[in-house]
């Protein structure tokens, strides 16, 4: 097992220079994170948090390329679609999330089961 | 270690650790206050990467906008007078199996291509006319139908939360 002590080596001397991993490493944790959000929590209105968390975490990796290859400006450009879709995702999920407290006075993920009144 | 890593590792951390609040915090205005500061480190590395448009973007929509919006969801479906507002979690279990596989993937593309992950870094020159240029020329269509598709949501989110709904007839 002398190949750890090589790879922690190495790994120290990458650390200090930032590249495009360390910004893609940064979307993964927060793409995980927003993952796990969305499994875990009851409330309807937190599984969107985690939602935005994952477009997030998308977004960092478009802009990162579109630093770090010659893509130029379309990662950036594809950026702003996502950032007006996530608005409008947001603004429909709210109004359903109202329509479903009206109806079941509840916002838990797993207590609004039935689709008969 | 330069300036730019250390204002990347302060922004990094900010962005992580307020994600892990908001995930994990039971109480969920801290979740919802912690994700602004999520936002803001997003918006952080944005600059860091010279997306100076999209950072000041982020800012206004995400904080702003969608921010405001969860907020406003949160205070009326939930008991604001009862001071301490809760939330559980379900199925703890399929999703840290779900996360781990994620996670484990992320890991192992990373293990093997971090070492010729050193692509060069362009300078890129101040973006907003460039990106405006491009939104009328090359990217035309999608912006049009991006449009579209905010006005159908305004008038789809209007029709849907309005209480009372009255059958023409």
């Amino acid at each position: 097992m002398s190949s750890l002590p090589v790879f922690w080596n190495e790994f120290t001397a990458w650390l200090p220079h930032v590249q495009l991993a360390h910004f893609l490493i940064v979307s993964a944790v927060l793409f995980a994170l927003g993952l796990y959000g969305i499994v875990t929590r009851k409330n309807a209105i937190l599984v969107l948090m985690g939602i935005e968390l994952v477009l997030n975490a998308a977004n960092i990796n478009l802009i990162a390329f579109s630093r770090y290859s010659t893509l130029r400006l379309d990662g950036q450009v594809a950026a702003i679609f996502v950032i007006i879709l996530a608005a409008c995702e947001a603004a429909i999920a709210l109004a359903i999330v109202l329509n479903i407290y009206h109806r079941f006075h509840t916002v838990n993920v797993d207590e609004v089961s039935n689709l008969k009144e | 270690m330069q300036l730019f890593d250390l204002v990347f590792y302060v922004f990094a951390f900010i962005t992580i650790v307020s994600g892990f609040i908001v995930v994990f915090s039971k109480n969920i205005i801290y979740s919802a206050f912690s994700l602004l500061f999520t936002f803001f480190g997003v918006a952080g590395l944005y600059v860091l990467l010279q997306a100076d448009f999209l950072a000041v973007t982020q800012i206004l929509i995400y904080v702003g906008g969608i921010l405001v919006l969860l907020l406003f969801g949160l205070m009326l479906t939930n008991n604001v007078i009862n001071v301490e507002i809760k939330t559980g979690t379900i199925q703890t279990v399929p999703a840290l199996i779900l996360v781990a596989i994620v996670a484990g993937t992320l890991a192992g593309l990373f293990y093997s291509t971090w070492r010729s992950a050193g692509s060069a870094m362009i300078n890129l020159p101040p973006t907003t006319q460039t990106l405006g240029e491009m939104l009328m020329t090359s990217y035309l269509l999608p912006f049009e139908i991006a449009s579209v598709v905010l006005l159908v949501s305004l008038i789809g989110a209007a029709m849907t939360a309005r209480r009372n709904r009255r059958v023409a007839s």
